[in-house]
């Protein structure tokens, strides 16, 4: 695993964004929804149903696309 | 592993009310990037407008002092010219700087005054419903054009930032958008800059920034991005609309 990201999923809305921008399109929308009542996305493992987490390099080209700040993202 | 993106610290905990897709939060942590790696914090002041980031003090953790709908630069010129060691930017919409303020705007450009504009364009009255503003395209759906802008009755969308090329005291002018993150990183880059034509004193800057509102235009948020890159470009296009940073000086003299 060379990155990671952390979706803050009280901060999501849901809007899909990073989802498009993710090159290895593995960043799902989880299928339970946060307080606000969005479906947020997610890319943890045990949501993420389709795509492998693995896959993630920490190119961080979701978190500059997140309209709500809700993204970090690691690198090693 | 090494944290390479995190929130700025000039953005404050609060979640944005901004409806999900909204260009408006990209654009204030683009603001709080650049204000926080300028080491402009402690002096900026940020001038809001009145549409949907009136509430920009909210997350900002600046400065601010709100003005009357559209005279966001005649504040600004106000603290500005009383605070000559401040920072000063204005962030207005369309309808704010295209409508309201366009004199206020044309004028203080036309000055040069040493603020700071930053223009988001998203071709809409955004907070009070999606009425047409005056940047709105030709055949637009609004809620105020209902089957589409006609020029021969609402007239044709407003070049605003071409305008302010013309006024002689603005320095730079540049149209970016942030509907992907090759554009993001391009404002990015075109707000330092502007920022840095008041640092150096060089005169009136401003950045038009294209900006998505998929809840007026009644369009999910991966479609309003595409929209901007389809339709608003055609009539916006995305270019450096005036530079005079390496002449400006010699301009002023």
């Amino acid at each position: 695993m060379k990155g990671s990201i952390k979706i803050d999923r009280e901060q999501c809305k849901g809007c899909g964004l990073c989802t498009a921008a993710c090159p290895k399109k593995i960043i799902v929308f989880s299928d339970k929804l946060n307080k606000k009542g969005y479906y947020p996305a997610s890319c943890d493992g045990q949501e993420a149903k389709e795509g492998n987490t693995a896959e993630c390099t920490g190119c961080a080209l979701c978190a500059i696309v997140c309209p709500d700040i809700a993204i970090e993202v690691y690198r090693e | 592993m090494k944290q390479v993106f995190k929130k700025p610290r000039l953005i404050k905990p609060n979640t944005f009310h901004y409806c999900p897709g909204c260009g408006h939060s990209i654009i204030h942590r683009l603001i709080a990037e650049i204000l926080e790696e300028l080491d402009l914090a402690e002096i900026a002041i940020c001038v809001p407008p009145a549409g949907c980031a009136v509430l920009a003090y909210n997350y900002l953790d600046i400065d601010m002092g709100e003005a009357a709908h559209g005279r966001a630069a005649a504040v600004a010129t106000g603290l500005k010219r009383a605070l000559p060691d401040k920072f000063v930017i204005t962030y207005q919409g369309d309808g704010d700087i295209a409508a309201i303020g366009t004199a206020e705007s044309i004028h203080a450009a036309n000055r040069g005054e040493q603020v700071s504009t930053i223009f988001v364009n998203n071709a809409v009255y955004g907070m009070t419903g999606g009425q047409m503003a005056p940047t709105t395209l030709l055949g637009q759906n609004t809620t105020t054009t209902p089957g589409g802008r006609v020029a021969s009755i609402h007239g044709n969308p407003l070049d605003l930032s071409e305008m302010m090329a013309i006024a002689k005291g603005s320095v730079y002018i540049e149209r970016t958008a942030v509907n992907n993150a090759k554009n993001i990183i391009k404002t990015k880059k075109a707000i330092t800059k502007a920022f840095k034509v008041q640092i150096d004193g060089l005169g009136f800057s401003m950045v038009e920034i294209l900006s998505p509102c998929p809840t007026n235009w009644k369009m999910s948020p991966i479609d309003a991005c595409k929209w901007v890159d389809e339709y608003m470009t055609k009539i916006f296009p995305l270019k450096v609309i005036k530079d005079l940073t390496d002449t400006g000086k010699k301009d002023a003299d």
